[in-house]
């Protein structure tokens, strides 16, 4: 079988896959958020935070409480890094230093899991456990429960209540990423992830030359499937899926895409029950498949052809790849983690080629909608639908509506601050660290590879998603605390103006359709939505893009 | 007076609601028109006035800004990005300079109507009381509940209704329609407006204005869109420009240091025309950001919207608001009143159906005959149908020979004629019956079925009876009915494909509106209908959801009118009603709600058409501007210059010409509004996808492509 038959029916399989588990695990998530019966565990939890779960919350109490919880939550990672060698299974680590325990904090709190730090040589394992893998879960189960409270906007009817987000939080993470996870890390197991709470120092072997390593392990599986699934992406290992003890094999590689991609996909059918409609979530889950798959393809291309003189040599750009994943899977994974807002990497997409390197920006450029996080795909992708609806609703001679809502003054002001927030933070930071001393000094390369670093580093962090470019030094104060900003401006405003759209849409009545009515679920919609993300969205950035990967990479 | 012939230039039942026959083309952009437009859009130049316009405001403070540095260090290339630079805010300014500037002459003419009237005031007036004290007043000073007199000659001095009296009025001023009107006291035809003149008798006249709000000043600061408001939607537009422009502005912006550290990172690269080591010149990156926000909706945005009111005012249509016009883009349900709108306002005699062995031509003549000197609708309706089933000619009355016509009367219900030896009657069934019976004919058995079906179909029987040296007898029936005016079935199929529901409003029984509903193609109806019945109506649909229009001109209907989303009050109808409405027809022609939809929705397409294309353009603009900026850096980057554009002065330069030309040219679509064929959403959004998506994307490549070709001839170009 030649590569690209392999690369092929490894991509084929992977959405084979997606489609049968969409519509199951599209309705079992239906069911979680619109169940009223509570189990005795979740009641408990309830009763132990106090919260009343059957109250229904306004917009804004709603993000308050994301807010409030959010930021408890970087409080305690912030503390719990900071005292760690205070703390049982410690390993002996020092304290993380101040810029960095923030940077990690919100880091892992936004859903990004940009790592400034080495895990196996930074965190002991009951800061992986307790700390940053709860935080994978739970930042998770907030992106879900904000895209259900917009999901609610869109479906009721002159009410203020967008849900309970203690609830939405809780059901999240019990009955949906807690399980998957479960199978998940048995199956990486299967598959020779460790599973550990082994001190690295216990762990010496005799290589095959005679001299001696020491092997860190840990409670590894347990991490990685909630990573993948939770579109987390913050790995155990420095070297992330590239470490052959998170991703051993050809198919865990495979298994772990389709973790990263389940919930983002299945979160469409999810919204169609919502709205009572299944095809406008086919409509928006084609809009993502079509993005998807066009990234996905391109990367590969690029990635596969190439006319510098060592990929010729070699047949593609093997450069930064893992012998066992090949060139082309490692693509796929490039595209679908940097589409998903997941941080994991199983090759180094530095060392990819420049057009190739630049997909994986662009992919994180449109805003990770294509599907995106779980739950902040499909918000973002349902603003981007909003805004392409006032456009195209207005070509169809009536005031935009879609599934029933009129869009009017209020909601695309929402939509616009929303849309904009992620465009500034990349721009002004590239902009800054390039202006500075300090931004300059972490860059590995100068010149036009330089500048990709910094955009990169500032595209992930702003977008959430957490995959590093490598090779800008960002272990510094100045892009700890600058990321650390991008991070958690970059997730938390859009959010509350998400839930502020959720909460405009809700007090609406609702516009019968008619014929007149712009239909939403047709191929001309999805064409169109595609076109205001790629035209709207990626465009804006290319100015920025000719000075650095543009650069290198036409000639 | 201009007026009367605008309205003669545009007929008032123009059928399709889109494209405009003729007139509005004329004059719409001649070189005239921009000429006499031009002081204003200089005068617009002022920052004060362009606040509201933050799109258009941004390229003025970036012309202004190029304009200095150009000054600073002049070239040749430097010195015209600038010209075009101030050209492209004068451009915008012009497009709403001359939409405005074809509403002034209207405003104009009004205004004179207006000016120097005076009152003849009464004091003490009241209905059939003693001689009231008359005064001579300026009409300003009059309030509400003044009574004034008004005598033929003169000119009625403020609105109001009619109290006393009755009087021909020549409405001409407002409605530029000619022909004299009836207006009389009581009644729905009661209203009179300021500036009218009465031309016979003198009726008194009650004041409902207040000062200043007349329906003349309204009609003045519409057509001349002064103190325009904002419409919602507009508003969401301006939103989502602002947005776009601040992305932009943060996109050029934070270029400037990256393309400093760039230069920075290869010293060996001698500065150029766009960059050099202090980053991109100043006049470079105001190009760059002109072109890329949205500045051809940005500059037509407000011309779009004072068209729209001038579209309606053209189709003798005054818009009490924006709104108002934006909302009958989005009605759901009109609701359309029977007479008058679905049928023509007369009954029609369709058949005639004769019993008892008579011959039917033996019936059509009697009836003819006893309609001759019947001036009715019906009357002269049955007279053409005997001509043109049987031949019949129609005789004059005067040709008959010791005829003596019996006049219709509500006490026999019958008209008819006596000829020599031979009576005829035509009328209500049971008064030919009775008649018939009276003189010792006998009714024929099938009378009482004939009737029974005629008028179960929606139709009125009207029964013919002779009597002559024969006897009596009843000679048949005569079948008439509503009929539905042409062409109503197709205009309600297209509302269908439109996603609008029609419900016709009707006094009629429900049997008979069923019928009517059926041939005329209504979705539904609303059969005896009462005011009461119509607001509750209206209401139920609002609650689920839906905009409703309907058209009204008593003063009973002015709570329907202030509910309905868009009301369309009748001129010829009573002040209550339009008060109530938000828009008046002078025409009067209910037909027109129809056309107002039309005009609503044609408004919000021409803004998301421009806004389209306007986005799609930047695709183009890029390939011209970005490998222009970076190619003494990044040589490879000409790969991205497809167009070949002849050198980076030229491309830039091009660009921005471009950016700038494509608003002039697109002040006739702004003004003309997008063409709207009534159809469903998918295929309407198709079409215009492909023209000003597909157009968007395209039409830049050519256009820049062809500037550049002559540009590249002016000096600093290479």
């Amino acid at each position: 079988m030649s590569s690209t038959t392999a690369g092929v029916l490894f991509l084929g399989s992977l959405v084979l896959a997606l489609v049968l588990t969409h519509r199951p695990l599209g309705d079992y998530m239906y069911r979680v958020y619109s169940g009223t019966r509570h189990t005795r565990v979740e009641r408990w939890i309830y009763r132990l935070v106090g919260v009343r779960p059957d109250a229904d919350q306004r917009w804004g109490v709603y993000a308050r409480a994301v807010l409030a919880f959010s930021v408890v939550g970087v409080l305690f990672l912030y503390g719990f890094q900071r005292l760690q060698n205070r703390l049982l299974l410690s390993l002996g680590m020092d304290p993380v230093k101040p810029d960095q325990a923030w940077n990690t904090a919100v880091s892992f709190v936004t859903n990004t899991n940009w790592q400034s730090y080495s895990g196996e040589s930074t965190m002991g394992h009951l800061v992986q456990m307790t700390g940053l893998a709860v935080q994978n879960f739970v930042s998770a189960a907030v992106g879900m429960a904000v895209a259900v409270a917009l999901m609610r906007g869109f479906a009721r009817r002159r009410t203020e209540g967008l849900g309970n987000f203690w609830v939405d939080l809780v059901r999240g993470t019990l009955r949906i990423l807690l399980p998957i996870a479960f199978l998940g890390a048995v199956a990486l197991v299967a598959g020779g992830v460790v599973q550990n709470l082994q001190d690295p120092a216990d762990h010496t072997v005799t290589t095959v030359t005679g001299g001696s390593q020491t092997l860190p392990g840990g409670p590894v599986a347990s991490q990685e499937a909630i990573k993948e699934l939770g579109t987390n992406g913050g790995g155990f290992f420095n070297a992330n899926s590239a470490h052959p003890f998170e991703n051993p094999t050809s198919w865990t590689n495979w298994l772990e895409m389709l973790l990263i991609l389940l919930i983002p996909f299945a979160l469409t059918r999810t919204f169609g029950r919502m709205v009572r409609q299944p095809r406008q979530g086919y409509a928006i889950a084609a809009v993502m498949g079509l993005l998807a798959l066009v990234s996905v393809a391109l990367t590969m291309t690029l990635q596969a052809v190439h006319h510098g003189t060592v990929p010729t040599a070699v047949g593609a750009a093997a450069e930064g790849t893992e012998a066992r994943f090949g060139v082309l899977d490692s693509a796929v994974f490039a595209a679908v983690t940097t589409l998903t807002s997941t941080g994991a990497v199983d090759s180094f997409h530095d060392s990819y080629t420049s057009l190739g390197g630049m997909m994986t920006m662009l992919n994180m450029l449109l805003g990770e909608v294509a599907p995106g996080g779980v739950g902040s795909g499909l918000y973002g992708m349902l603003v981007l639908a909003v805004i392409t609806v006032f456009v195209a609703g207005l070509m169809v001679g009536r005031t935009p509506e879609y599934l029933g809502k009129k869009i009017g003054a209020r909601e695309i002001k929402l939509a616009s601050l929303y849309f904009l927030v992620m465009p500034a933070l990349v721009l002004a930071g590239t902009g800054a660290a390039a202006a500075t001393g300090h931004g300059r000094a972490g860059m590995l390369n100068s010149g036009p590879h330089g500048l990709s670093e910094v955009l990169y580093a500032f595209t992930s962090a702003s977008n959430n998603n957490g995959s590093a470019f490598a090779g800008l030094t960002v272990n510094t104060v100045w892009y700890d605390t600058a990321l650390g900003l991008c991070m958690a401006v970059g997730r938390f405003l859009p959010i509350v103006f998400v839930l502020a759209l959720a909460g405009s849409l809700a007090r609406q009545g609702h516009t019968p359709e008619s014929d007149g009515t712009l239909p939403t679920h047709r191929p001309q919609f999805v064409g169109m939505v595609a076109g205001v993300t790629v035209v709207l969205v990626a465009l804006t950035f290319l100015p920025v893009l000719a000075l650095g990967p543009l650069a290198e990479g036409v000639h | 007076m201009s007026l009367q012939t605008r309205a003669a230039r545009t007929p008032a039942r123009t059928p399709s609601p889109g494209g405009r026959p003729g007139g509005a083309r004329r004059g719409l952009l001649g070189p005239g028109v921009l000429a006499a437009a031009l002081p204003d859009a200089l005068r617009k130049l002022d920052p004060r006035t362009l606040w509201r316009n933050p799109v258009m405001l941004i390229v003025e403070v970036g012309a202004a800004w190029s304009t200095v540095l150009a000054s600073a260090r002049p070239s040749w290339f430097g010195w015209l990005a600038v010209g075009w630079l101030w050209l492209t805010v004068v451009f915008a300014n012009l497009a709403e300079a001359v939409a405005e500037g074809r509403g002034r002459a209207q405003a104009e003419t009004l205004r004179r109507a207006k000016r120097d009237m005076v009152a003849r005031r009464l004091t003490g007036w009241r209905p059939g009381g003693p001689d009231p004290r008359e005064e001579t007043v300026p009409a300003p000073e009059l309030r509400q509940g003044d009574h004034v007199v008004v005598e033929a000659g003169e000119t009625v001095p403020a609105d109001g209704d009619v109290v006393e009296g009755i009087a021909s009025v020549d409405e001409s001023a407002i409605t530029g329609e000619s022909a004299p009107v009836i207006r009389e006291s009581g009644g729905d035809r009661s209203a009179v407006t300021g500036g009218t003149r009465v031309l016979s008798d003198r009726i008194v006249v009650e004041v409902t204005q207040r000062p200043g709000e007349s329906f003349i000043d309204r009609m003045i600061s519409l057509v001349e869109g002064s103190n325009r408001q904002r419409t919602p939607n507009e508003i969401a537009l301006n939103i989502l420009l602002a947005a776009l422009t601040i992305i932009f502005v943060l996109a050029v912006a934070t270029l400037q240091p990256m393309a400093i550290y760039s230069m920075g990172a290869d010293p060996g690269v001698p500065g150029g025309l766009a960059l050099d080591s202090g980053g991109i010149t100043g006049i470079v990156l105001v190009s760059l950001l002109v072109c890329l926000i949205p500045t051809t909706i940005g500059a037509l945005l407000s011309a779009i919207g004072i068209a729209g009111m001038d579209r309606l005012v053209q189709r003798n249509v005054l818009a009490m608001s924006g709104r108002a016009v934006e909302a009958a883009g989005d009605v759901d349900t009109l609701l359309l009143d029977k007479t008058g709108t679905i049928t023509l306002g007369d009954r029609q005699a369709a058949a005639f159906l004769p019993l008892g062995g008579v011959a039917e031509r033996e019936l059509a003549d009697a009836a003819q005959l006893a309609s001759l000197a019947d001036e009715t609708p019906e009357g002269r309706s049955v007279v053409v149908l005997a001509k043109r089933l049987h031949g019949l000619r129609e005789r004059t009355p005067g040709e008959l020979d010791g005829a003596e016509w019996v006049p219709f009367t509500a006490r026999t219900r019958m008209s008819g004629v006596d000829l020599p030896g031979r009576r005829l009657r035509k009328g209500a069934a049971s008064a030919v019956a009775a008649w018939a019976r009276e003189r010792g004919g006998d009714v024929p058995p099938g009378l009482g079925r004939a009737v029974e079906e005629i008028s179960s179909s929606g139709g009125t029987p009207l029964v013919v009876g002779e009597s002559g040296p024969a006897g009596t007898r009843v000679l048949g029936v005569i079948h008439l009915k509503d009929v539905v005016k042409q062409g109503m079935a197709e205009r309600f199929a297209e509302m269908r494909a439109m996603g609008i529901r029609t419900v016709m409003i009707t006094g009629d029984n429900p049997l008979t509106a069923k019928a009517i509903a059926d041939e005329a193609g209504v979705d539904d109806f609303l059969a005896e209908a009462t005011p009461e019945d119509k607001l509750a109506l209206i209401k139920r649909e609002q609650e689920g959801g839906r905009l409703v229009a309907m058209t009204g001109d008593g003063t009973n209907d002015a709570p329907a009118l202030a509910q309905a989303d868009v009301g369309v009050a009748m001129n010829t109808g009573t002040s209550a009603a339009k008060e109530a409405g938000n828009m008046v027809d002078l025409d009067s022609d209910p037909t027109k709600l129809i056309e107002i939809v039309g005009i609503g929705k044609q408004l919000l397409i021409t803004r998301g058409a421009l806004t389209t294309f306007s986005i799609a353009n930047d695709i183009a603009k890029y390939f011209a501007i970005i490998p222009a900026l970076f190619l003494t850096l990044f040589p490879g980057l000409d790969t991205l210059n497809v167009m070949r554009l002849h050198s980076p002065q030229s491309a830039i330069l091009s660009a921005v010409v471009f950016n700038a030309l494509v608003i002039v040219a697109l002040i006739p679509l702004a003004l003309r509004g997008v063409r709207y064929r009534p159809g469903g959403a998918s295929a309407l959004l198709s079409r215009n996808l492909a023209v000003y998506g597909l157009g968007g994307i395209v039409a830049p490549f050519i256009g820049i492509k062809l500037i550049d070709l002559f540009i590249q001839f002016l000096p600093g170009m290479s």
